[in-house]
């Protein structure tokens, strides 16, 4: 079976200017999100606060449960739907200024007040301190520009500076489309989150790679072409397996989303949109800067 | 058969047996009687978010833990000066330094003597300042020596307490220079746990205030008792401030069934040293309130009728028979050299972390069985082939988090599905190079050579790039992230192993054995 078929000879780089456009308007709606929420959302990892995930044992509102825990006079309580079944919610505790509170006790008892000891299950507590947070939002941040600049690195060694500049561009490309899809839907920023960033960075440098590899083989058979025909050549040649490949990963990654359950939900989503920014940014973003840097310092 | 390739199909099958061994614990309700001693008998070892618990990360007061040896200081040096007979001298402590006024030359005279002699740490300056004629402070080293023995004695206490506790399993360790680490596996009651660690537990002794006394005095939250109701009422108590006696004295404590309407008590066993105080301040203070204070907080004040000998005492209050013994056991266990707080808690019930697992699980199958089907539709044999190394790779992957004692969390687990999506690629890669090779008019053995070899560097690359964001991960990372960095780290090496060293095996055998006339690919 083949879905690409031998010889397909599709005139990528013919479409460089309108994904330009296409992408600029995207990180655009990313500026525009971020401007208009306020800047990130941060989850309790990084924010610091509390969280108490509960479990009813009977589906129930929202409106009902905050008026519970409104009787513990802790401030800017929010209660937040949780999962499909309507018996799962997130209540969220604004950060102390020391540390964690013990928040989490008094939230247990007043639903023990107001609903009863059986009808519900504490099923998860996170609570983060101000110290913590922060040092975790640097470490976040940290860990972003560190892989990006570190793969970067990495391609410019084992190619040429070019590619590795090509692909370091390509994945801050999709780090910003990403943290759009999450501005628009207006998923938290934690740290499950930045792990996925992270697996997004590690696999959409391999698709980078793959193009790479193959253009540097063309660029020592194919002598006399130029360099756009090259690069238009090896990813045609390439992608059939890139077609493959991300088809597989999404596979499972959907799986992830739709069976993996509310914690990884989050991970999941950021896994789908970076995949798919990180396997379209390998063919329009990374070889043309290639191409651009060419036009600039030409080969011969 | 070339030595070469015997050696790797041993190589291989020898792998896949290590595997079998080290995951049959993980995957069988109970081992086989005659499964022998030397082999491994431990199970892939869940995270906290899996198998339920608490974590806790706990920060030190270490200004506290400071400011406490300082009174201690400023204490024994009020001792050694009332045996010199000086009794002009006050000494006060502000922030990190004491400030000590004397009354005259000759004082001052003898307090430096003293402070030469007995207290060699602290570091004196005559004349300086305000607010006192001799102002101490500690030198750098001292201080560091002093916040490092809080965290380690901190860390000492609650381990002990933990242990008292009774948690299967519990880590107990330093993070970074004032942090204490906290994981309490499969935990029914974190509430309990919260708040059994996190007590200071400072335990003093201390005189109720009576009227006309020239002593310092504070007001302190505590309770009394109705004898007539049983009931407890919240009363605040005037405390003189000197503390006659403090935990330290203590050797032991039970918890004691209740005698008439008043819950269980917590008995004192004093040791030698204590029961010495404790018949002492009890001889001097006869017909005075004797307040029990814990944590600022008193806990009943009765009255001394007698001198008390036989180094017993007794903590009263409403108790439960639960608080009574997390109460022994923290009195047990001793003080927090400072006040901890707690900078971060997980905590993840049972019923969510079996729900994590099954939910783990079923994704796991469902799109490892979609990846399967699929290779086998567009690859044909190939596509077997690359499936037998995806069993072959999720095999290796997991005993080698049984082996190396990994920790499978959440994330790990989607860790272990993005493998399966991930690991085809190399597969992928051959084979397409493969068709490209027989396409461009290659002989079986050439494009299947030629496959490899070209599709090599480009797989190399991108496991190696993958597995660098892996350690990026592992670096920053906490807990549950660290799971998945793991998972990923060691499904890089297995699937780089299986697809392209265990495939290459079996072409090469049906090489050699001439059984390929047309490839399946």
């Amino acid at each position: 079976m083949e879905f690409i078929k031998a010889g397909t000879t599709i005139d990528f780089l013919r479409y460089v200017k309108s994904a330009y456009i296409f992408s600029t308007a995207l990180i655009l709606i990313g500026v525009v999100a971020f401007w208009y929420r306020g800047g990130l959302n941060y989850g309790v990892d990084f924010a610091g606060g509390t969280i108490v995930h509960v479990k009813f044992s009977q589906p129930t509102d929202a409106a009902s449960i905050r008026a519970v825990v409104s009787q513990t006079d802790i401030a800017d309580i929010t209660v937040q739907d949780f999962g499909q079944a309507g018996d799962e919610f997130l209540i969220r505790l604004p950060k102390s200024e020391t540390g964690v509170e013990n928040f989490s006790n008094r939230i247990r008892l007043s639903l023990a007040d107001g609903f009863g000891e059986e009808a519900y299950d504490v099923r998860r507590v996170e609570s983060v301190g101000p110290k913590v947070g922060k040092d975790l939002r640097r470490k976040g941040i940290l860990a972003v520009v560190f892989a990006t600049v570190m793969m970067g690195t990495y391609l410019a060694f084992r190619f040429e500076l070019r590619f590795g500049l090509g692909a370091a561009i390509a994945l801050i490309h999709d780090v910003l489309i990403t943290t759009t899809a999450l501005l628009v839907a207006d998923v938290e920023f934690d740290l499950t989150v930045v792990a996925a960033l992270l697996t997004v960075i590690g696999y959409s440098v391999n698709d980078t790679v793959i193009v790479c590899d193959r253009v540097r083989e063309n660029m020592r058979k194919l002598r006399r072409e130029t360099l756009h025909v090259i690069i238009n050549r090896s990813i045609n040649e390439t992608l059939s397996r890139t077609v493959i490949t991300t088809g597989t990963v999404l596979m499972v990654i959907l799986a992830l989303f739709f069976l993996g359950g509310s914690v990884l939900h989050a991970f999941a989503l950021v896994l789908l949109v970076g995949m798919t920014v990180g396997t379209y940014s390998s063919i329009y973003v990374a070889s043309p800067i290639v191409l651009l840097w060419e036009k600039e310092k030409p080969r011969r | 058969m070339p030595q070469g390739l015997r050696y790797r199909i041993l190589l291989i099958l020898g792998l896949a047996l290590w595997g079998g061994i080290y995951l049959t614990p993980s995957f069988t309700a109970a081992l086989p009687g005659w499964w022998p001693s030397f082999l491994p008998s431990h199970q892939i070892r869940l995270g906290l978010d899996l198998r339920g618990g608490t974590y806790l990360l706990l920060t030190v007061d270490l200004e506290k833990a400071v400011e406490n040896s300082l009174d201690r200081y400023a204490e024994e040096l009020r001792r050694a000066l009332r045996e010199a007979d000086v009794s002009s001298v006050s000494i006060e402590r502000r922030g990190k330094t004491l400030f000590i006024s004397t009354g005259s030359a000759a004082d001052r005279e003898t307090t430096q003597d003293i402070l030469a002699e007995q207290f060699t740490i602290l570091e004196p300056r005559v004349g300086a300042g305000s607010g006192g004629d001799i102002v101490v402070d500690l030198d750098r080293r001292q201080i560091d020596a002093l916040e490092q023995y809080a965290v380690d004695q901190s860390l000492e206490t609650i381990r002990n307490r933990i242990d008292q506790f009774g948690v299967a399993e519990p880590v107990i360790q330093r993070q970074g220079e004032r942090d204490i680490l906290v994981q309490l596996p499969g935990i029914q009651d974190p509430e309990r746990a919260k708040a059994l660690i996190g007590k200071t537990a400072l335990l003093e002794f201390k005189l109720v205030a009576e009227e006309g006394s020239n002593v310092e005095t504070e007001t302190l939250n505590g309770q009394t008792l109705e004898p007539l109701s049983g009931e407890m009422t919240k009363t605040t108590y005037t405390i003189e401030k000197p503390t006659l006696m403090t935990g330290d004295g203590i050797s032991d404590a039970r918890v004691r069934p209740s005698v008439d309407v008043e819950g269980p008590y917590v008995e004192l066993i004093l040791s030698d040293r204590g029961s010495q105080i404790f018949e002492e301040l009890t001889g001097d203070n006869v017909g005075r309130r004797l307040a029990i204070v814990l944590d600022n907080t008193v806990y009943s004040a009765p009255v001394i009728r007698e001198r008390i000998g036989g180094g017993r005492a007794s903590i009263h209050g409403t108790f439960d028979i639960k608080e009574a013994r997390d109460l022994a056991i923290i009195l047990r266990a001793g003080a927090l050299p400072a006040p901890v707080t707690i900078a971060e808690e997980r905590t993840v019930g049972p019923s969510l972390g079996r729900d994590s697992i099954d939910q783990g699980a079923m994704s796991f199958m469902i799109g490892g069985a979609a990846v399967i089907i699929f290779m086998v539709i567009y690859y044909n044999l190939a596509g077997v082939l690359a499936d037998l190394a995806l069993l072959l790779n999720i095999l290796f992957l997991l005993a080698a988090l049984a082996a190396f004692d990994a920790t499978l969390t959440l994330p790990g687990i989607a860790g272990i599905v993005l493998t399966i999506g991930m690991a085809v690629d190399a597969n992928v890669l051959i084979t397409e190079r493969i068709r490209e090779e027989v396409r461009m008019g290659k002989g079986v053995r050439a494009a299947i050579n030629s496959g490899y070899e070209r599709a090599l560097p480009a797989i190399f690359d991108s496991n190696i790039t993958t597995f660098l964001s892996g350690l990026i991960m592992f670096q920053f990372g906490s807990g549950p992230i660290k799971g998945f960095a793991v998972t990923l780290c060691i499904g890089i090496i297995s699937t780089v192993f299986t697809t392209v060293f265990c495939t290459r095996v079996v072409y090469d055998y049906f090489l050699f054995r001439r059984r390929i006339v047309t490839l399946s690919v």
